[in-house]
């Protein structure tokens, strides 16, 4: 086994390790609480936390920020870059600022369009695209070069991330974008929510095909619904979400101050069944503002105790 | 062309309303097949302008003019001899139009009196949308045809992104995703395996970030 | 047969209400006329298929324009009928009439007198 880089992450996943990762969203405000506490309820749950990058566009915390936090409580973070809002000066110079706090992990977005958040009358830069980041990141590490052409000083060990959306439209590029993924250098990915298993079996049985499998790590991407009006909206106003109805069906068929545990359950299920996929390297467990739900998921899935690399 | 809409009527009035003696100047060219700024948006304008004043008791002189092109030396030179009889030009050609009659005629208030949109095309009639951001280095022959930088909302150069859905844009279910048609015009093209060719970098410094641009051409210098 | 209709209105024929613009309705407004109305044909029986509708459009867009300064988008309307309907044409002129009175003379009449008062 060789690796590229420190990361505890990719020493679970080529270890053959089912691995785990969760995320936080950081505060709207600059109390370090609002991270540290959600930190310390998936610490002994999860391999690595993502720090999301003012995700839907809505002006947060800094990711690296919050990134620093949770890495000096002794978590693995993940640090999420968006293309949105940083030219390459400005992607390249936190690349280095994040391998300063000997961050080894990143994911490459292009992010949400700025007009679903607080600042829709703002500029956007993608001066680069998620693709393009990959490349650069890859570049700035195995190469030790910016892309300028310069030479890095300590060039950062990242280990290189994305995200692929089985679900969005047109699903016959989705395998092929995969691809061009891999082409530019990623090393493991973690997809977009799954509720719709059986497109998504689809989907993994396409990138088995051309042995994509072989070459990047797949995280199938987890968020338990709190309730049925959750799903609805999900399925009715997230771009690129696909909620079967049977998902709606099943959690309004119960209470609804059962719907949340069944939401749990749902989850649950799911990764049970996705584990046995062939190609799924491990679970992305997204929940948002419930990460308190994290432990539960994990254990109840048989992914606890965490292996200790 | 140069698409440009009409500015609100109040904003003009607001613009305008310390000068005694304007003329309204359209041009002949973009803003004319646009029905933003060509002559008879000038006389119209001209028109509730001359209305608005009248009926606030306050005398004005409002004339309207409108030149071949107000992006071309030749013709703007056309009001050289009028335009000291005016206290301020009310231009409705497109920005470009604007500044070059405040260049030549540097003591004349010149203001736009239509907002300049986008480079674009008459889709269908009093519909206009944009192709083209005049990056300075086009890729269309890459991109099936279709330019991601104009039209995708990110100008993504590998796109799709995850917000493509149904083949409309993540920012507006009516707005058509530029990656879905490149794809399928790869599709007709018979093409597709071009699809997985990563497009690189790209050099943006002959977009605006290079800062104003300029075409020299020395063959046709004279 | 013989109408009733208002007697001080002033008929401009058009070969079609399609060849009307909107600066011939404004031009109308700023020499002092208190309204406009434009008669046209039935629509969907428009001899150049969409000149009724053309019509209507800038009828509307003179209405917004006279808004804006504050004149009364009132004043314009657009009316449609088919050529046999003598006593319509009569309804709809006395209608209008009836309407313009009630809005008093328009305020562009009124600063041009006044304008002519104090010169």
């Amino acid at each position: 086994m060789s690796l590229n880089t420190p990361s505890r992450l990719e020493k679970i996943l080529k270890q053959g390790n089912l691995a785990v990762t969760s995320e936080c969203g950081p505060p709207r405000g600059s109390d370090p609480a609002a991270v540290t506490s959600k930190g310390a309820l998936i610490k002994d749950h999860v391999d690595a936390v993502n720090i999301t990058d003012n995700q839907t566009s809505t002006t947060r915390m800094s990711s690296l920020a919050a990134c620093i936090h949770l890495k000096q409580m002794g978590i693995e973070p993940v640090l999420q870059m968006v293309t949105r809002d940083r030219n390459r000066i400005a992607l390249q110079s936190d690349i280095l600022g994040a391998a300063s706090f000997d961050i080894h992990n990143m994911l490459c977005l292009s992010g949400d369009h700025q007009s679903f958040g607080d600042c829709a009358q703002g500029q956007n830069v993608h001066d680069l695209d998620s693709m393009q980041l990959i490349q650069t990141v890859r570049l700035m590490r195995d190469e030790g070069k910016f892309l300028g052409g310069d030479n890095i000083n300590r060039p950062p060990k990242m280990f290189v991330g994305a995200a692929a959306n089985p679900f969005a439209d047109p699903f016959e590029i989705r395998v092929p974008r995969l691809a061009k993924k891999v082409a530019c250098g990623v090393e493991f990915i973690q997809t977009q929510c799954i509720y719709n298993l059986d497109k998504f079996e689809r989907w993994m049985e396409g990138v088995r095909e051309r042995g994509l499998d072989e070459k990047v790590f797949i995280m199938a991407g987890m968020t338990p619904m709190k309730s049925a009006g959750m799903a609805k909206f999900m399925k009715n106003r997230v771009p690129g979400m696909d909620v079967p109805d049977e998902v709606i069906n099943r959690l309004s068929g119960v209470p609804k101050d059962k719907q949340a545990q069944e939401g749990i359950d749902i989850c649950v299920e799911a990764i049970e069944r996705l584990r046995e996929c062939k190609g799924v390297a491990g679970f992305h467990i997204m929940a948002i503002e419930w990460e308190e739900k994290v432990p539960e998921i994990v254990e109840r899935s048989g992914l606890y105790p965490r292996p200790q690399v | 062309m140069i698409i440009a809409d009409k500015k609100p009527i109040q904003e003009i009035i607001d613009q305008v309303k310390n000068y005694e003696r304007i003329l309204v100047l359209g041009c002949n060219e973009c803003v004319t097949v646009c029905e933003a700024g060509g002559k008879k948006e000038v006389e119209v304008l001209a028109s509730v302008l001359r209305m608005h004043f009248l009926k606030e008791g306050q005398e004005r002189k409002i004339h309207e003019r409108t030149l071949e092109r107000q992006c071309d030396h030749e013709y703007l030179e056309e009001i050289r001899d009028v335009v000291d009889q005016y206290d301020a030009v009310l231009s409705l050609a497109c920005g470009v139009g604007v500044q070059f009659t405040a260049e030549k005629y540097l003591t004349t208030p010149v203001l736009p009196g239509v907002n300049t949109c986008f480079l674009g095309a008459n889709e269908q009639r009093g519909m206009w949308t944009e192709r083209c951001q005049a990056c300075g280095e086009c890729v269309l022959g890459k991109t099936a045809g279709i330019c991601p930088i104009s039209r995708c909302a990110k100008r993504i150069m590998n796109g799709p992104c995850g917000g493509s859905t149904k083949g409309k844009c993540e920012i507006n279910a009516e707005l058509d995703c530029a990656w879905q048609l490149i794809i399928d015009r790869l599709k007709a093209l018979g093409r597709m395996e071009d699809y997985e060719i990563v497009a690189p970098i790209k050099d943006w410094s002959t977009e605006r970030a290079g800062g104003p641009r300029k075409v020299v051409r020395e063959d046709v210098q004279v | 047969m013989r109408l009733k209709c208002p007697a001080d209105f002033r008929i401009i024929r058009l070969p079609c209400t399609g060849k009307i613009d909107l600066i011939h309705m404004l031009r109308a407004f700023e020499r002092g006329a208190d309204g406009v109305y434009v008669v046209g044909c039935m629509e969907g029986d428009c001899h150049f298929s969409t000149g009724n509708f053309r019509a209507r459009k800038r009828v509307e867009q003179v209405a917004r324009l006279l808004d804006a300064v504050g004149v009364g988008g009132e004043r314009v309307q657009m009316y449609n009928l088919s050529s046999g309907e003598g006593p319509l044409f009569a309804k709809y002129a006395n209608e209008m009439d009836q309407r313009i009175r009630g809005l008093g003379p328009s305020p562009i009449r009124e600063a041009i007198r006044k304008r002519k008062l104090a010169a």
